[in-house]
């Protein structure tokens, strides 16, 4: 599977949650297949999509799930013993590892070579990491929400971009909607 | 005065509940008031860029947050700055040790602290600089102004407002 069909597969556990998703192409996925005011859209910044997800789980008590990548969180490496050392047990941080940057191409990423993101977010300590393949995604997801712990999860699914529009909404627009359906 | 209490003292008033900080030796002591106190949440980041997400979601979930750090992330934050901070317009005080300034002793802190008024004025962002100790007086002036309009703000700390370095 690629990370369009994990997301479609997904939709329905995502639109009852807080979500922020990973700049570039998988943005514009999500927005394409259910748009929702509880979604943030990263449309810039390449990186922080876990950054801002445990700053939003640190801040309120709902649950967070961030949809990051392999190559956002390889930008980040900071962000893992940060996570493993203050994640409250509303955040999830999925990454959907697909061993490339896809919205740049499709080129490579380490954890396509010899890099392990899981073994990182552990030794990072980070206390529940799952692995999972991609077809798995969707029980792995709701065990998350189920089991009160912080868990980062690591989807292990093909590289591949669907072809979707561009996000054309206003930033301060997705922000603010984003922000009442927070404090709803 | 207690410098450090009173900058802790002016953020929990003005509501700021959530610091990250990335650590500079000038703000070493205010990041040790921050840690002890219960009205403030403090989570060091490991780099600017990350504590600014931090900053951005504790916003989003109803937190007022600031960034302490040193002038050489603004090398590191400009595209954070720009793309998330100011494009969906959210406010962040940055306090910021401004090394290289007088009385600093190490020679290449200078060559940021050369650019940081330019970078900072480049992307429009509200600067003010505390040389003097009783600068600090504008702090909470300057916070309200940063959540009134939603935008980052710097507040420049150079090494005569922390006291130097004690030979220099």
């Amino acid at each position: 599977m690629i990370r369009s069909e994990i997301l479609k597969e997904i939709a329905p556990i995502l639109r009852d949650q807080l979500v922020v998703c990973n700049i570039g192409i998988p943005s514009q996925e999500l927005h394409a297949i259910d748009d929702q005011p509880s979604n943030f859209y990263m449309l810039g910044t390449m990186g922080l999509a876990s950054s801002i997800g445990l700053g939003l789980a640190l801040a309120q008590p709902k649950p967070v799930i961030v949809i990051d990548g392999d190559g956002s969180i390889l930008t980040n490496l900071g962000t893992l013993p940060t996570i493993g050392n203050n994640a409250p047990a509303n955040y999830i941080l999925m990454i959907i590892d697909n061993g490339s940057y896809g919205s740049t191409g499709d080129q490579p990423t380490y954890t396509s070579q010899r890099t392990d993101l899981a073994g990182m977010a552990r030794a990072a300590g980070c206390a529940r990491v799952v692995e999972v393949q991609d077809k798995d995604t969707g029980p792995a997801l709701e065990e998350a929400l189920a089991s009160g712990e912080a868990t980062v999860l690591v989807v292990k699914c093909d590289s591949g971009n669907a072809s979707m529009p561009v996000i054309t909404m206003d930033p301060v627009v997705i922000r603010d909607r984003f922000m009442k359906a927070v404090s709803a | 005065m207690n410098i450090d209490k009173r900058i802790a003292d002016d953020l929990a008033a003005n509501g700021v509940s959530f610091v990250t900080t990335v650590p500079c030796k000038q703000l070493a002591g205010v990041i040790q008031e921050i840690e002890g106190r219960d009205d403030i949440f403090h989570i060091p980041s490991n780099k600017e860029d990350e504590g600014m997400g931090l900053c951005a979601g504790a916003w989003m979930g109803g937190k007022r947050p600031a960034i302490i750090m040193q002038n050489t992330a603004i090398g590191v934050t400009i595209n954070t700055l720009a793309t998330l901070i100011q494009y969906y317009r959210m406010p962040l005080p940055m306090l910021i040790s401004y090394r290289g300034e007088l009385r600093e002793p190490v020679a290449c802190q200078v060559e940021m602290a050369v650019h940081t008024k330019a970078l900072l004025a480049q992307l429009n962002i509200p600067t003010y600089h505390f040389h003097w100790q009783r600068d600090v007086e504008e702090l909470d002036n300057i916070l309200k102004y940063t959540f009134m309009c939603n935008k980052p703000v710097a507040i420049l700390t150079d090494a005569n407002f922390w006291g130097g370095y004690g030979d220099q």
